[in-house]
């Protein structure tokens, strides 16, 4: 399954550091952070639960950037 | 400006005013030293603050903790020197904040100009209800309601015209400025604005399905499929930091100890600054935004002209296109076949081609199209059993308990019925009713007026082979292979062998180069997507086409193919313009840097300026002529 969110972050670097840092959640597949949309794709392994996965992946992401913002 | 930005650049302001006090006011030493902590702490608080979350989350290799090290590394040393000079700690935070405040203001701006390229989503529709008319959101509407579009408004979902005609602009879908006209029964398409009638519109999709919606996804989604060069650059964002890390440790502490090591004294004080100096620029910001600041600026510059780039990586490898490939029907003809003639019938053209509508009633070919326009009638589906469609050869159906056959030779051959062969030039469906030969209808295909300078705008565009795939007869590709100027043709194909054409093709590429096939999104979803780029025209209202492409011409014009590549080559230019001139000149500050010719004020300038011209550059993707 995919989902698209929205994101707020402020530099370039940043939104590759919360790329990777979704990428490692258990639960994701694949994730694709765009800085230019402001847009984060993440793509969930069968069975995992969206809602619960992305609490850590915003986790994740606030360790790498504490500015950063995922809108669910 | 936004009110971050606002904040930012009042910081900046301040912070500059304080730097300028302490230098131009008599202060005693206390007092100065409090106006440049007042000026450090004014602009680089928030570093200083995200540098400590990164140490506490085990993050040390970012840009805010390489700021503050660099910076803070710079006061220790004037407070150890005793020089009292401040100036640079501060100034290297100022110009680091004036540079993210204008990257942001950069970004910000080319956002919202490729949203408002991009602005097709209507807010509101008019729907007909009993009591009059009602404004609801659109993703509210069923299907096969009614709705009214009033001058000047957008129509927000795909339908059918019943009431009302008008003058169409599509502008925002093809990039074509001539309104097209619609009236009673005619299909309109989300996101063209209705210019001067009203039209009452029945919907026969839902806001989700519409094309609007599509579009907009395509788009949106675009900038997730990341180019070859995004990933390097965020691969070498990933080394080059923690390098440039280790490389100021070593610069800290080799030289003096060699120094040491040589009876000379180690001069820690001077590789330290050195060092520092490394560590300001250590943050690959220029390469990071700007690489896929051209991208985006490039897809968005490529839809406003109403080409649709389903990714980066996809501009990647256009650019690289040196082979061309044209279904010819749709792209290089206009795939409107009109009956032409019938032969061979004795008389009884009206009921050939009856029957023939008939048998071929329910495919969605282009031919059997033209023959159930010219039938004139809605053909009578009752009538017709067994229908049979096979592949390249046509249809064979019982009609009136008769069986026919509609198709070409092969179909004949097929059969084992003898089969007069045509001399005139276009589609021939043969016809056979029980078992015997009952004639053959000619259909023609019309050519597109300006192929033959799309075919030129594409060699000056650096393509270096254009060929023409046909399922048609020899003679008839021969014909338009010779007044258009492509330079290979094949006819005679069956959709596999079109696949297996475009293989081989692939095999024949120079090396690096790439193959774009051109189609028109009807039964070539498998070759589309075998070659290295499917280019889909004439997409609007076809979701086949727009599903199955990776490149998508909104409307049917074949000089967009050229124009496609013309962007798609100048935006990489542009990218590998800016990877390379980004590069050097970090790399040569950090030469300088390492033998001292360099010190923090040329770090920081060569770090600012080198992103707000490599910025300037990306934005250059968003217009080609």
């Amino acid at each position: 399954m995919k989902k698209s969110y929205k994101i707020e972050v402020d530099c370039a670097n940043c939104a590759n550091l919360m790329e990777q840092a979704a990428k490692k959640i258990p639960g994701v597949k694949n994730a694709a952070v765009s800085f230019m949309a402001l847009k984060m794709t993440v793509e969930f392994e069968d069975g995992a639960e969206p809602a619960k996965v992305m609490q850590d992946v915003l986790k994740a992401c606030r360790k790498v950037e504490p500015d950063c913002e995922i809108y669910m | 400006m936004n009110r971050k930005q606002k904040k930012a650049l009042y910081r900046i302001l301040i912070a500059a005013a304080l730097l300028l006090a302490a230098n131009l006011a008599p202060l005693p030493y206390g007092a100065s030293c409090l106006v440049y902590a007042a000026a450090y702490l004014t602009i680089g608080w928030d570093i200083l603050r995200k540098a400590a979350l990164g140490v506490k989350n085990r993050r040390i290799f970012d840009e805010n903790f390489l700021m503050a090290v660099a910076t803070l590394g710079a006061i220790a040393l004037a407070v150890v020197e005793g020089s009292g000079d401040f100036n640079e700690a501060v100034a290297v935070m100022l110009f680091y904040q004036i540079g993210e405040l204008f990257q942001s203001v950069a970004v910000g701006k080319s956002r919202r100009s490729i949203a408002a390229l991009m602005d097709i989503r209507p807010d509101s529709a008019n729907l007909e209800t009993e009591n009059g008319l009602e404004q609801v959101d659109p993703e509210e509407i069923p299907v096969g309601s009614v709705i009214v579009v009033q001058p000047g408004e957008r129509i927000p979902i795909d339908g059918t015209v019943i009431g009302g005609s008008s003058g169409v602009d599509t502008a925002a879908l093809t990039g074509e400025s001539v309104p097209r006209d619609v009236t009673v029964g005619d299909e309109v398409i989300s996101g063209c604005i209705n210019l001067s009638g009203v039209l009452r519109v029945q919907t026969t999709k839902k806001f989700g399905e519409s094309t609007v919606s599509k579009i907009l996804e395509l788009v949106e989604n675009s900038s997730s499929h990341k180019s070859q060069s995004e990933n390097f650059i965020s691969k070498f964002a990933r080394v080059y930091t923690p390098a440039v890390c280790y490389g100021a440790l070593a610069l800290a502490l080799l030289p003096p100890l060699a120094r040491l090591a040589a009876g000379v004294p180690p001069a820690f004080g001077d590789w330290g600054y050195r060092a520092l100096t490394f560590l300001v620029i250590s943050c690959p910001c220029a390469l990071v935004i700007s690489i896929p600041l051209s991208f985006f600026a490039g897809l968005g510059g490529a839809s406003r002209e109403g080409i649709l780039i389903k990714g980066s990586n996809y501009l990647e490898t256009l650019s690289r296109v040196k082979t061309v490939v044209f279904d010819k029907t749709g792209t290089i003809t206009r795939g409107v076949f009109e009956v032409s003639g019938v032969h061979h019938c004795e008389g009884r053209g009206e009921e050939l081609i009856e029957y023939a509508a008939l048998a071929e009633c329910a495919s969605s070919h282009p031919i059997s199209q033209s023959l159930r326009r010219h039938y004139g009638k809605e053909p009578d589906r009752d009538r017709v059993r067994d229908i049979e469609e096979i592949s390249g050869h046509g249809v064979t159906a019982t009609v009136d308990d008769r069986t026919v056959a509609a198709g070409n030779d092969k179909l004949m051959r097929r059969l084992g019925v003898d089969y007069i062969p045509c001399h005139s030039v276009g589609t021939v469906v043969h016809v056979a009713i029980d078992g015997s030969y009952a004639g053959h209808i000619l259909i023609s295909d019309v050519e597109k007026e300006n192929v033959r300078e799309a075919l030129a705008a594409l060699r000056e565009a650096g393509v270096e082979k254009t060929v023409m795939l046909t399922g048609d007869m020899e003679s008839a590709a021969r014909q338009v292979a010779e007044s258009v100027g492509v330079d290979e043709y094949h006819s005679e194909l069956l959709p596999g062998d079109k696949v297996e054409k475009v293989e081989q093709l692939l095999k024949e590429l120079p090396n690096g180069g790439k193959l774009a096939f051109v189609g028109d999104g009807i039964n070539d979803a498998p070759v589309l997507s075998r070659a290295d780029i499917g280019i889909a025209m004439g997409a609007l209202g076809s979701d086949a086409a727009i599903e199955a492409a990776d490149v998508v011409l909104m409307d049917d014009d074949p000089m967009k193919i050229a124009r496609a590549i013309r962007i798609s080559r100048k935006c990489l230019r542009i990218v590998y313009e800016n990877i390379v001139f980004a590069l050097a000149v970090k790399l040569g500050c950090l030469l300088l840097g390492a033998l001292g010719l360099a010190g923090m004020w040329a770090a920081i300038f060569a770090d600012v300026g080198v992103m707000v011209l490599a910025v300037l550059n990306a934005m250059r993707a968003l217009r080609t002529k």
